[in-house]
């Protein structure tokens, strides 16, 4: 799984990164918290939505934003995709014609467009967004990436178009966001996943698919909630003996009271924990030298800021200097 | 009987929608596991891409997409006594799917071979995601008309919206029918005469190329044999849904992202005039994290740990543990000290979390008695045994479960 080269760079070193991983698993809290890490850290960050629903704004505590680039954060600005609004600004930078006036209803236009020619969807929102980095305003465009079943479909997408275009506009404009897109030092992807079965499964075969059907650099893996050890390895003896019919019998008399779903607690905690555990491993073993961080589970900060924020520090105090060298 | 017994036992087929990473492929298979135990059925759970441990515990290795049955004894098993009804299970391959809906409607071979080899359909069928909606929903049609199974669950394919399920027959029916289509596929010199379309082929060629248009253009051409027969038949796969022997299962877990999308697709039936089945909310913590005593504990544990720690080490001194311990009595007290509040802090976290699901859940806008709540298990779904005690939750409700 490991790729050779590019691995001095910074994880936010990188023009534009990639955000994918299973449904669920906290992605846009992934995607949110790096923008974050890079705006502090003085950056221009992009957070481009690829699925709109809106989850990022939310997370950053902000309204829900469009297609316009806004400025939510110092130096921190989102985007939520819409194929229809890359189209009709695609037409209007590369044509410059007054015909896209003409072009009636464009929305009808689209939908033919989308449906009848297949990677058209997937080519404009890549599109938009190689688009964004040779335009350089950004110092970094974070993409909250559709989920691993149809992220390679759009990082392929230039490929797949050049199959079936052989001639026009479009043909000539893939090479250039090849170029943007399979360039290592530019472009990159982060595979985000949670300790369970299909995430981790799902994680590791988008990591081999992206070797094995793009040019795209995979440089690093998430795995999200994890649960900290509850007890060291004395600890969880003596919380076993604790359990004990006569040892919790003595207990409930010092409390006075039923220490009982406390300790069910305790147990369901450390099961979930053990559970878990082999997902990690299983992930870590595989990665070989892509960097992985392990981010804990959060307790009790929300869905807003302060889960960004916490996200933010572990990151940080995960990667350190992988995140960016200079 | 609870809510979700009923349904199994009227509805002939079951759709099991909801965002991804809910667990929804586990709730369509438990499903399918209750309706074959409760209600005696004959069941056909489709899926579309289940994990491996899941589709080997169903003994889907050859992940056909003609329906495979689970062997009685395993079922037996699973549910620890005998099952009356049957089990199988079948995985959606779009790929295949598609290819079976072109030569059934294709007029001649000719015109088959041509549209098998088309490169632009050879894309849509295998690459275009949301044709997997829509040849799940063709294939779901095609097998209730076979009448060959009392009840199907179908485990919705991923998209971007659980919604895109829906209204999938309904798109491809538009879009067979679009008269941009009619105009498009017309011979070129045609066009040139259509004054309104002219600036949409000047712009169309210019981006994307002369010859990719009239590739698309073939496709369709060949398509067009076949449209009114497509048409018809989206229209009846629509037709489908609204049956009232057709139910939906929402699943979601109880965080904030998955519980509004599945508000928004029950909000989405409704506007449909679908009807909502039940709502099934997977993962939920155990009650017990919201009991008041336990939590009024838990807080006087972590406040008064350090003397807790000490006392209980004062009158446990017999306790084999304390008296045979190795470590000095400071060591000890300390460890205690430690455990103890640990034990508090994890269940007052735990407790944090119960209370949000318990919020999420009670936002719902629905009915108590259409909602199900199936626990936090902790194990993933890799065997029968597993599917079996879902099932059991699905069937009974989760308050008497344990974790």
């Amino acid at each position: 799984m490991s790729r050779p080269g590019s691995n001095s760079l910074g994880l936010l070193d990188r023009s534009l990164v990639f955000i994918t991983g299973k449904g669920g698993v906290g992605k846009s809290s992934v995607t949110a918290a790096l923008g974050l890490l890079a705006a502090k850290a003085g950056k221009r960050t992009l957070i481009c939505e690829v699925d709109a629903k809106g989850d990022v704004a939310r997370l950053l505590d902000s309204e829900p934003i469009g297609f316009e680039a806004t400025e939510v954060r110092e130096n921190l600005l989102l985007m939520s995709m819409n194929t229809e609004e890359a189209l009709r600004e695609y037409l209007r930078i590369y044509l410059r014609l007054p015909v896209v006036a003409k072009l009636g209803p464009l929305a009808k236009t689209f939908d033919f467009v989308a449906n009848a020619a297949p990677g058209v969807q997937e080519i404009l929102v890549v599109g938009k967004l190689c688009y964004e980095v040779k335009e350089a305003k950004y110092d970094l465009i974070l993409v909250d990436a559709t989920s691993t079943g149809h992220i390679v479909s759009q990082l392929a997408s230039p490929k797949g178009i050049s199959e079936l275009v052989r001639l026009g506009m479009v043909k000539d404009q893939v090479a250039w966001m090849e170029d943007i897109l399979y360039d290592s030092s530019q472009t990159s992807v982060i595979v985000v996943a949670t300790p369970a079965e299909t995430p981790i499964n799902e994680a590791l075969e988008l990591a081999n698919r992206i070797d094995n059907e793009t040019d795209v650099h995979l440089s690093a893996l998430v795995v999200n909630k994890v649960m900290s050890e509850l007890f060291s390895k004395s600890e969880e003896e003596f919380f076993i003996s604790l359990q004990d019919p006569k040892a919790t019998r003595v207990f409930n008399r010092v409390i006075s009271n039923d220490v009982g779903l406390l300790l069910r607690g305790s147990n369901a905690a450390l099961e979930m924990r053990r559970c878990a555990a082999p997902y990690v491993e299983r992930l870590v073993a595989s990665a070989g030298t892509v960097p992985v961080a392990l981010l804990p589970l959060m307790f009790g900060v929300g869905s807003g800021m302060r889960l960004v924020r916490d996200l933010g520090e572990a990151l940080a105090a995960e990667w350190d200097e992988l995140l960016w060298q200079g | 009987m609870a809510g979700i017994g009923s349904l199994l036992e009227r509805s002939k087929i079951v759709i099991v929608a909801g965002s991804g990473g809910v667990g929804k492929t586990t709730i369509a298979a438990a499903l399918g596991l209750a309706a074959a135990d409760l209600a005696g059925k004959k069941v056909l759970v489709i899926t579309v891409d289940p994990a491996k441990r899941l589709a080997d515990a169903l003994g889907l290795v050859d992940l056909t997409s003609k329906g495979s049955q689970v062997s009685a004894s395993d079922l037996d098993n699973a549910v620890g006594h005998h099952v009356s009804g049957r089990l199988f299970v079948a995985m959606l391959d779009a790929k295949s799917s598609w290819d079976e809906l072109i030569n059934r409607h294709a007029p001649d071979v000719v015109i088959r071979q041509k549209i098998l080899s088309n490169q632009i359909y050879r894309n849509i069928s295998s690459r275009f995601v949301q044709s997997h909606d829509y040849i799940a929903m063709e294939t779901l049609y095609e097998l209730y008309r076979s009448n060959q199974y009392d009840l199907i669950v179908v485990d919705t394919p991923p998209s971007r919206h659980a919604i895109d399920f829906l209204d999938a027959p309904t798109k491809m029916a538009e879009f067979f029918s679009s008269k941009l289509l009619k105009w498009l596929t017309l011979p070129a010199r045609n066009r040139l005469l259509m004054g309104v379309f002219k600036p949409f082929y000047q712009v169309a060629d210019k981006i994307l190329g002369a010859q990719f248009l009239s590739d698309v253009a073939e496709f369709f051409l060949l398509f067009e044999s076949m449209y009114g027969g497509f048409v018809e038949r989206a229209k009846s796969v629509a037709g489908i849904l609204g049956n009232h022997a057709t139910s939906f299962v929402v699943v979601s877990s109880p965080e904030f992202v998955p519980m509004k999308e599945a508000e928004y697709f029950v909000s989405a039936l409704e506007a449909r005039h679908l009807r909502l089945g039940q709502m099934v909310v997977n993962r939920t913590l155990p009650s017990y994290f919201r009991d008041p005593a336990a939590i009024l504990l838990a807080h006087k544990v972590q406040d008064d740990y350090e003397r807790i720690a000490l006392e209980f080490l004062k009158k446990g001194a017999s306790l084999s543990f304390v008296k045979d311990s190795e470590v000095s009595p400071a060591r000890l007290d300390a460890l205690a000290e430690r455990v103890l509040l640990e034990v508090a802090d994890s269940f007052l976290n735990f407790s944090r979390v119960a209370m949000e699901q318990a919020d999420e859940i009670a936002k719902l806008p629905i009915d108590e008695d259409q909602i199900t709540l199936v626990p936090h298990l902790n194990f993933d779904v890799s065997d029968l045994i597993s599917l079996g005690k879902i099932a059991g939750h699905l069937a009974i409700g989760p308050e008497s479960s344990t974790m």
